[in-house]
């Protein structure tokens, strides 16, 4: 059991969570991810490592709700607790990897688009603990569902370039015209781009730096089960290669990566898992014909 | 009760069309007398070859024929002394091709039911609570096992039984490895029969650390030096699944035979009441031809789906066991042999909308003794259907050996070590089951513990 030691509403529907484990606190780096399931029930949920404190022995989780298992989850409160937790699982970002007099030349450019925020956080904060200040572009829809801004600017001051899809709030727009900007109008010449948020985002991130020839990182977040090369539910077709995002990954080279086929294959469980989802918001008042659930077939 | 003495007491099942529809057991066992009439039979062999034929050599004869005099609490005890997961073995060894292939009774007539006698006798020693924990005063030796499946879970039974302080890391959330991600429940109650084996060997004094991946939550290494383990067995199993590499295999709609499994069977997708979905078709094309492949194709078919096995070789060299092919066919699974997949086809949204095959011929015998299948030239067609899962075999997971400093690996990424004592090129280290053969059988995994847990003795009683 994994106890929840903090609990904090980022935006609608989208939530923080500190929890105790020991084990994997004092392990985990930038990039990897973990795995949580909420109780006998629930499914294996993987996400990203937002944070980590060793001392406290504490990994920090940003989730949404988008299932039935994290719908059920955003109930939990301070003081409850996760049956399971595991990893850290996946590889490390390349960047932890990087010797640390040649990292301190880069300049890194990180595109954070809507959650995909929250595992942008620790590398950013890892790369200022080892003496590099990366810009970032962060995106969201609008001004409310803007996450992590604080901690963001903590680490980056005015490095940090806002923006939202409406306008109404920071620079409007895609996170595409925040990169344009920085680089076309401002000058900026980037080493490399760490592109972490939905996939349509990545792709559209990595169409541009291949005409900008930034070489491009993403963090694929795929359909996993038991995230430790068991079930190849995550495979992914990077370049000629297939690959599974959880052992061989999760981050990738962002121009190989087919990500059509990739947003495919995420949503190969719509179906499925919207009939579990209104069971649950609806209990036994659902009995099928609303067409989409197939509850009445 | 009457016995005809060349022929097995036969056993119930439940209905080919009722199971068809659920996932209850498919043998319902024998009952006391029948146990009783069936343990009759035996002639108690002075030199019995069907010991021979047992990877853990259980004495078949004596537990045989404590049953035969309804002496049930002493034929559990003789199990226990060999095997610490009977009501697992009854149910899933291929006795055909192990015990039972040897016994006597098989050259006239059919061998002893030696696998539903042993499953009868565990069933029944756990129905009556029977109390099988005796261990030896204990040695205060930490020993960790990595893996809570039939390799791991035998090795740390028989450690502790001897005295030694075992701790099992498991990856996953629950104990029990193949027994709980990979054998549905129709062939192996998970609350019932597992998950009491399982205590059984916690009753023993073994602790399961699950949710901890060696290699990565924590490595030998750590465990050695910061925690106090003095000797390790490795049981990580081959859990990566293989792909054809045919085009169209990362559609959606196509899953590995693991991925489905462990959807149905550890996250138990086909109850209402839990979280993890799972997709089976209108028609599901299940590729491959092992117990893997028939076990994802009776968890289809019982999910609502029509169900066909393409398999590249003839009904005659399909590696399930006889008995999961005959229930398969009985259950309605239809059975396209001789046939081999070149491609996956999709529709305009990536789906799987069918998959082509060609028909195959044998040819001259290959290295596994079998006729080579051969493809027919022009014979290509295509087969509609929405769902396909891959059941090809699995490859060790490469964790332990890469986070490990000086354990030899061969070419297959499988860890090196001695068939007799698990012994690994690292000291202090042994390893067994399928991550070290490749996938393989329940039982095999469960004598290659034994075999490690006696190396283990003998390595740090020696010290």
């Amino acid at each position: 059991m994994f106890e929840i030691l903090k609990k904090r509403k980022l935006a609608d529907k989208i939530w923080l969570m500190d929890i105790e484990a020991r084990r994997i606190a004092e392990k985990c780096l930038p990039g990897e991810f973990l795995i949580v399931k909420i109780d006998q029930e629930g499914e294996r949920i993987p996400l990203t490592v937002c944070d980590y404190d060793r001392e406290k022995g504490t990994v920090t989780i940003v989730f949404q709700e988008v299932g039935a298992s994290t719908y059920r989850m955003a109930d939990l409160k301070e003081g409850d607790f996760f049956m399971d937790v595991v990893g850290p699982l996946g590889n490390a970002s390349d960047l932890t990897k990087l010797d640390p007099e040649k990292l301190k030349n880069m300049s890194i450019l990180y595109v954070a688009g809507g959650v995909g925020t929250a595992p942008v956080y620790p590398q950013i904060k890892w790369l200022k603990e080892h003496g590099v200040i990366a810009d970032a572009v962060e995106g969201a829809k609008n001004k409310d569902l803007v996450i992590m801004e604080d901690e963001m600017r903590a680490v980056l001051g005015d490095h940090l370039y806002m923006m939202t899809d409406d306008g109404s709030y920071g620079h409007k727009g895609m996170v595409t015209e925040g990169i344009k900007d920085l680089v076309q109008n401002q000058g900026k010449h980037y080493d490399i781009c760490v592109a972490i948020g939905p996939m349509i985002m990545m792709k559209f991130v990595c169409l541009l730096t291949k005409e900008l020839n930034i070489p491009t990182v993403v963090s694929m977040n795929p359909i996993m089960v038991d995230g430790t090369g068991m079930c190849g539910a995550c495979r992914i077709h990077v370049g000629d290669e297939v690959k599974f995002a959880c052992v061989d990954g999760p981050e990738f080279d962002g121009h190989l990566v087919n990500f059509d086929e990739a947003m495919s294959r995420s949503r190969m469980y719509k179906t499925e898992e919207g009939r579990a989802f209104l069971k649950i918001q609806e209990g036994n008042s659902h009995h099928g014909g609303c067409g989409e659930c197939g509850g009445d077939r | 009760m009457e016995v005809d003495m060349l022929k097995k007491v036969p056993v119930h099942e439940q209905d080919p069309a009722a199971r068809a529809r659920n996932f209850e057991e498919v043998c319902e066992g024998y009952t006391k007398e029948e146990a009783m009439a069936e343990a009759s039979r035996c002639l108690g062999c002075k030199k019995p070859l069907c010991v021979s034929g047992c990877p853990v050599s259980i004495h078949i004869p004596e537990f045989i024929s404590a049953a035969k005099q309804g002496n049930f609490e002493e034929a559990a005890r003789i199990l226990a002394e060999s095997s610490s997961l009977p009501a697992v073995c009854g149910r899933v060894c291929p006795q055909e091709k192990q015990c039972e292939s040897k016994c006597i009774r098989g050259i006239k007539g059919e061998a002893v039911s030696i696998g539903k006698l042993e499953r009868f006798v565990a069933d029944w020693a756990r129905e009556h609570h029977v109390d099988l924990s005796k261990t030896e005063p204990a040695n205060g030796k930490k020993v960790a096992v990595v893996g809570a499946g039939p390799a791991g879970l035998t090795c740390a039974g028989d450690l502790a039984k001897k005295g030694y302080d075992v701790t099992i890391f498991e990856a996953l959330h629950e104990p029990g490895g193949v027994l709980v991600y990979g054998i549905p429940e129709f062939r192996l109650p998970k609350d019932k029969v597992v998950a009491e084996e399982v205590e059984n060997v916690k009753k023993l004094g073994v602790k399961i650390e699950t949710d901890t991946i060696i290699g990565k939550t924590v490595t030998i290494d750590e465990l050695k030096e910061k925690e106090g383990f003095q000797a390790f067995f490795i049981g990580s199993g081959a859990g990566l699944p293989m792909f054809m590499g045919i085009p169209g295999e990362t559609a959606s709609g196509v899953f590995s035979a693991n991925e489905f499994l462990t959807r149905n069977n550890l996250m138990k997708a086909f109850r209402e009441d839990y979280d993890t979905p799972i997709h089976s078709g209108k028609k599901v094309v299940v590729v491959g031809g092992g117990n893997v492949a028939m076990d994802a194709a009776r968890t289809a078919l019982r999910l609502g789906s029509e169900v066909h096995v393409v398999y590249r070789r003839s009904e005659k060299e399909l590696p399930a066991r006889a008995e999961e092919v005959h229930h398969a066919k009985e259950e309605g699974i239809q059975f396209d042999l001789l046939r081999n997949p070149v491609e996956i086809l999709t529709d305009d949204k990536g789906w799987v909308k069918g998959i082509r095959v060609i028909k195959m011929e044998l040819g001259e015998p290959d290295a596994s003794g079998r006729r080579k299948p051969v493809p027919v030239e022009g014979s290509e067609y295509e087969i509609e259907c929405d769902t396909v899962i891959m059941s090809l075999g699995t490859t060790p997971n490469p964790l332990i050996g890469n986070t490990t400093k000086g354990l030899e690996l061969n070419k297959k990424k499988c860890i090196v070590a001695d068939e007799e004592k698990g012994q690994t090129s690292r000291e202090g280290i042994f390893a067994g089951g399928d991550a070290v053969t490749g996938a393989a059988t329940v039982i095999l995994a469960m004598g290659a513990g034994k075999a490690a847990a006696r190396g283990i003795d003998e390595y740090l009683s020696g010290k």
